[in-house]
Parts: C-alpha cells; sequence; structure tokens
C-alpha cells in the first residue's frame, strides 16, 4: 500500500446475523483529502465507520488506517485519528478548559503539550473568555467548533466525523465547514459523514453508500457530469431509487 | 495528570456538581438511619391498659403496683366493668385486665384491642407476663441475648446499609454509565486509546469512595447515636461491607452494559435489585416466615447474606469465623457479576 493513502478498504463486510450491515465495500482516501460519506439512514454509514475507528472487527475484508491494520493495530490507531461524532457530545458539566485537558490527557499529551495547545486553540477559536464556562452554557455553533477542536487537539492524521453538522443552522454550518477546511489544509485528512447534501459540493471526494454497498465513488463534479445533473442532491437521488433500506 | 486520575477527576466532578443526587445520596442513609433507628420502631410501648377489680386483696394490689410501675404500661387507673367497653372502642385503652377473687385465688382475664395485630400480641405477652411474674411457682427466666433492650434500631442497621449500597453503587452508578452512552460521550472515550478497563474503573472509584464515605459516616452514627456496641467485629464489619460495596458495583455495571437509556437502567436496578433487597432480605421481613419458593430466590438475593453477616458481626459481636459462609457467598457472587460485566463490556466494545 502506497505512502499517500490515509485510508485503504478491501471487501470490507460487516454481518450481524443474516444481516449484511456494510457489504464488500472497497475504497481509498488520500491523505489531506476531505472524504464524504453519504448514505440514507440505515444505509451502513456509522457501521463502517465504526470499522475504521477501530471500535468494530470486520466479519470480512481488511484495511488500513492511518497505516496500520483495522484488525490487528486497532488500539494503535485509536493514537491516530480524532473522533467527532453524530451527537454533540463533550461533557456538558465540566468547563470548556476541564473539556480540553480531559481529552488532551486521554490522547496522551504531556501537561506542557496541553498548556501549549489549549492557549493556541482558545486563540484561534476566541474563546478566551469561555474558558470556564460550563459546556451546557455556551451556544451551539461555539460547542461543534469546540468538539472539532478537541477532536483534533492531539494532532491526528486523520479526524472522524459522524454527521458533526446535524441539527445545526445554514450559517453555522457554513462556519464550520470552514474550520474544516483549515484542518485539511493544515494536512489532516478529513473523513466525514453526512446527510446534508449541500454539504457534499465542499468535498474531494464523495461516497455514496446504498444498502451497504458502494453506489457512486468519485468527485462531485465528476457525479454531476456522470449523471447530467446539476447537483449532488439529484445525483443521490438517482444512486439511491433503488435503496432497499429504510429506518 | 495520568489518564487514570483525570478520568477519576471527572467523574468526582461530575458526581460533586450533580448537587441533587448528591444531596440525596449523603442525607439519606443518615435520614434512614434516623427515621428506622428512632421514629419507625417495631417496639410496643406506652401500652394503655386498664384494670377491672371486683375485689381489692393483697394480690390484686400487688399485680395493679406492678401495671404502674412497668416501663412498656402506662396504667391508666381502675375502671367500672361497665366501662371497659367504650373505654376500648374510644381508644383511650388498648387492654382491660380482668381480676377476679374466686375462693381465695386471683383468677385474670386479658382483653385487647388487636386491631393491629402486632401491638396486640406484644401488649397481651407484657401483660401476662405481669400478671404470672406474680403468681407463678416457677416463673420463665428470658434471657434476651445480643440485644437485651430489644431495640429495633439492632435490627434495621444491617438492612439499610444493605439497601443504601444498592442504591448508590447499583442504581447510581449504572445510571451515570449508561448516561455517557445516551449522550455519546462513551463513544468519544471507547474511540480514545484509552483502555476499556481504564475506562470502567475510573467510573468506578469515584463511586467506590462515596461509599466508603456514606459507609463510615453510617456506622459512625451507628455506634454512637443508634448505641450499638463497640468491639472487635468492626474491623470486620467493614471488611465484609467493603466486599458488598465491589459487589453491587458489579452490579451496576453489568446493568449498564445491559441497557442502554437512563430511565431502563433506573427501573431495571430498582425492581430487580432494589425490592428483593427489601422484601426478600430478611431486613423487615423474616426469611424463615416465607414461602418456600421465595426462601429459595431469597438466597440469590446479595443483600441477604450481607445482611445476615452484619447482624452477626454488628448485633451479635461475632467473630470473623462465624460469617465465613457469608463472606464466601458474596465474595463467588462478586466474582460471577465482575466476569459478567466486564466481558459484556468488552463485547459489546468490539
Amino acid at each position: 500500500m502506497g505512502n499517500d493513502k490515509a485510508i485503504s478498504v478491501k471487501n470490507l463486510t460487516k454481518k450481524f446475523g443474516s444481516f449484511t450491515a456494510v457489504d464488500h465495500i472497497t475504497f481509498d482516501v488520500a491523505k489531506g483529502e476531505i472524504f464524504g460519506f453519504l448514505g440514507a439512514n440505515g444505509a451502513g454509514k456509522t457501521t463502517a465507520m465504526r470499522m475504521l475507528c477501530g471500535l468494530s472487527r470486520p466479519t470480512e475484508g481488511d484495511g488500513h488506517v492511518a497505516g496500520c491494520d483495522i484488525i490487528t493495530q486497532a488500539e494503535a490507531i485509536k493514537h491516530r485519528i480524532g473522533y467527532m461524532s453524530q451527537k454533540f457530545s463533550l461533557y456538558a458539566d465540566l468547563t470548556v478548559e476541564e473539556n480540553i485537558r480531559l481529552f488532551s490527557t486521554i490522547y496522551g499529551m504531556s501537561s506542557s503539550q496541553i498548556r501549549e495547545a489549549s492557549e493556541r486553540l482558545f486563540k484561534e477559536l476566541e474563546m478566551e473568555n469561555m474558558r470556564n464556562t460550563f459546556v451546557k452554557d455556551i451556544p451551539v455553533g461555539w460547542k461543534q467548533k469546540l468538539a472539532l477542536a478537541t477532536a483534533t487537539i492531539h494532532k491526528p492524521q486523520i479526524v472522524f466525523l459522524d454527521e458533526p453538522t446535524g441539527g445545526v443552522d445554514p450559517v453555522t454550518r457554513r462556519k464550520f465547514w470552514e474550520l474544516i477546511y483549515k484542518a485539511s489544509s493544515d494536512g489532516m485528512t478529513v473523513f466525514v459523514t453526512t446527510h446534508y447534501l449541500d454539504e457534499a459540493e465542499y468535498c474531494n471526494r464523495i461516497f455514496i453508500m446504498v444498502d451497504g454497498k458502494i453506489s457512486a465513488l468519485d468527485s462531485p463534479s465528476a457525479l454531476k457530469e456522470k449523471y447530467h445533473v446539476a447537483t449532488i442532491d439529484e445525483v443521490f437521488r438517482i444512486v439511491a431509487q433503488n435503496a432497499q433500506r429504510t429506518d | 495528570m495520568s489518564i487514570f486520575q483525570s478520568l477519576v477527576k471527572k467523574e468526582a466532578l461530575h458526581i460533586v456538581r450533580d448537587t441533587r443526587t448528591m444531596v440525596i445520596t449523603l442525607l439519606m442513609p443518615i435520614v434512614l438511619l434516623l427515621l428506622f433507628g428512632f421514629a419507625i420502631s417495631t417496639e410496643v410501648n406506652d401500652v394503655m391498659v386498664v384494670a377491672v377489680v371486683d375485689q381489692h386483696t393483697d394480690e390484686t394490689r400487688d399485680i395493679i403496683q406492678r401495671l404502674n410501675v412497668n416501663d412498656y404500661i402506662t396504667f391508666k387507673g381502675l375502671i367500672a366493668p361497665e366501662d371497659a367497653d367504650r373505654l376500648l372502642r374510644s381508644g383511650l385503652a388498648e387492654a382491660v385486665v380482668y381480676l377476679k377473687n374466686e375462693d381465695g385465688k386471683v383468677k385474670s382475664q386479658i382483653v385487647v384491642d388487636a386491631s393491629n395485630t402486632n401491638t396486640a400480641q406484644t401488649a397481651t405477652a407484657y401483660i401476662r407476663g405481669i400478671i404470672s411474674g406474680n403468681a407463678a411457682k416457677s416463673p420463665v427466666i428470658t434471657n434476651t441475648l445480643y440485644n437485651p433492650q430489644l431495640k429495633s434500631a439492632y435490627n434495621f442497621v444491617p438492612g439499610i446499609l444493605g439497601m443504601i449500597f444498592i442504591l448508590i453503587c447499583a442504581i447510581i452508578t449504572s445510571v451515570s454509565i449508561v448516561r455517557e452512552k445516551e449522550t455519546g460521550t462513551m463513544n468519544l472515550l471507547l474511540v480514545s486509546p484509552v483502555k476499556p478497563q481504564t475506562i470502567i474503573l475510573g467510573k468506578l472509584i469515584p463511586y467506590f469512595l462515596l461509599s466508603c464515605i456514606i459507609l463510615t459516616v453510617m456506622l459512625l452514627m451507628a455506634y454512637t447515636v443508634l448505641g450499638l456496641p463497640v468491639s472487635a467485629s468492626v474491623v470486620t464489619v467493614v471488611e465484609v461491607s467493603l466486599l458488598y460495596i465491589v459487589l453491587s458495583l458489579s452490579i451496576g455495571l453489568l446493568v449498564s452494559t445491559i441497557v442502554d437509556t437512563q430511565l431502563t437502567a433506573l427501573i431495571v436496578s430498582a425492581v430487580m435489585f432494589m425490592l428483593p433487597v427489601i422484601m426478600l432480605s430478611g431486613m423487615i421481613f423474616p426469611i424463615d416466615n416465607m414461602p418456600v419458593i421465595l426462601q429459595w430466590i431469597s438466597n440469590i438475593i446479595p443483600a441477604r447474606w450481607y445482611i445476615e453477616a452484619m447482624r452477626k458481626l454488628m448485633v451479635q459481636q461475632l467473630d470473623f469465623s462465624y460469617v465465613m459462609k457469608e463472606i464466601v457467598i458474596l465474595a463467588s457472587m462478586t466474582v460471577v457479576l465482575l466476569v459478567l460485566a466486564v466481558g459484556k463490556f468488552k463485547s459489546s466494545t468490539r
């Protein structure tokens, strides 16, 4: 496998009993790429992502994430990735600073590194005055930013964002994507799942998953050309029209 | 700060900042102890007794005198036979003692208000004792060992301990773990390099410490305010209690790996663990009086063995060797629960 690949999987499959949640998917993600992972609810996005993060063992197939084997080196992967989940998830009853400290300690940073990283982060996010505010008391937009910053504080090679903008207004979403671009320009690979199809346009390449399988995989413009349509929304409707699974 | 320390600190902050739960967990044991120790009691005190005497003799005077000075009885005086019924009905008297002279002997009869069977039986026993204590040629001498004053507080302390730790360790711990599942923070911890066992320990240790604080407070209260006799068995009391705390924590952990919402965690812990503690552990209702089937079930309730051990240690003041059986049972239950819980937790993460 080449060194320019951040993620590379082959025939990745996950079965739960007789149900095949993820069905032989094969794809590569280049370093520094923003890779969009699209699919309706129940298409198998979260299951696929859990396997890539080392949270769930594939039934079949293999893959490498950040240069580590997803089956045999799951623990090593955990050091090299960041993760931000679907629901906004930081500890609401801890302050901004306490959350940052907790997660940076968990990722094995030393106290001087933590101090340095949190100073930088407060400055970048302009959150100096919110340092000692409980996370539950800060506005949603800020929470989202903070969650991303926390997920990337240990400078992971790849950051996994599982529907990071769920339930957020368009303006905040826009701002959030600016942060994603910034992370990407810093050399981080971004793997993002979403069901906002306009967001797909922001990605370098997208992957549309239907019923656990790959239905389309290319850059947004190439996909639009291929299906002769103007938006990703229409592309999605064409490839997903034969979907069997619903919620 | 190490990863483990920061996890423990974070959990401690959750506990301390959740003021309501904190106050409940700290106050409830104290309130329960005081309630059961002083307010709620199965002792029968101040039974209101009146007497009907047809003819005064030395013997009847003697009996009346004894009724008068008995601490458990409030003697309201002598009445006319026709008033007896009215006094019983109005509740001004709970028992009427009839003393009748026949052939130079005193014959006696007790009429008691049995609307509360417990009070009635105890009152009857008191009065019978007082009367026969006078007449009997060879009185039966009763020795109440271990709890000479028959204080019901002695009996309740072990039960309350058995209940409190299930409450704090099993219910509160399981709810707190499941809360992290619900809010999604558990996922953040699981994708991090932290080992699952570190996550578990980081969650359990703060609750273990909280339980230790509560144990200290409860034992101090039991030995001072409630006046349980202090003896060498105190060390064993602490040891067995720590074992029981670990066991309750394992229950909490197991519940949290099985259920997915805080509400279910609460209901499962409360119905499957809290109710049996109250009903079947022998805390309130004697196990020997239960139908055989319930007696069997009570065998698998950890609190039953803990409470039995505590009664032996705290009330009878027996030493370590007498509670070996209970310790072995509790320890085996702990091992089984821990293995199940950790296994389940690991399989759910991978």
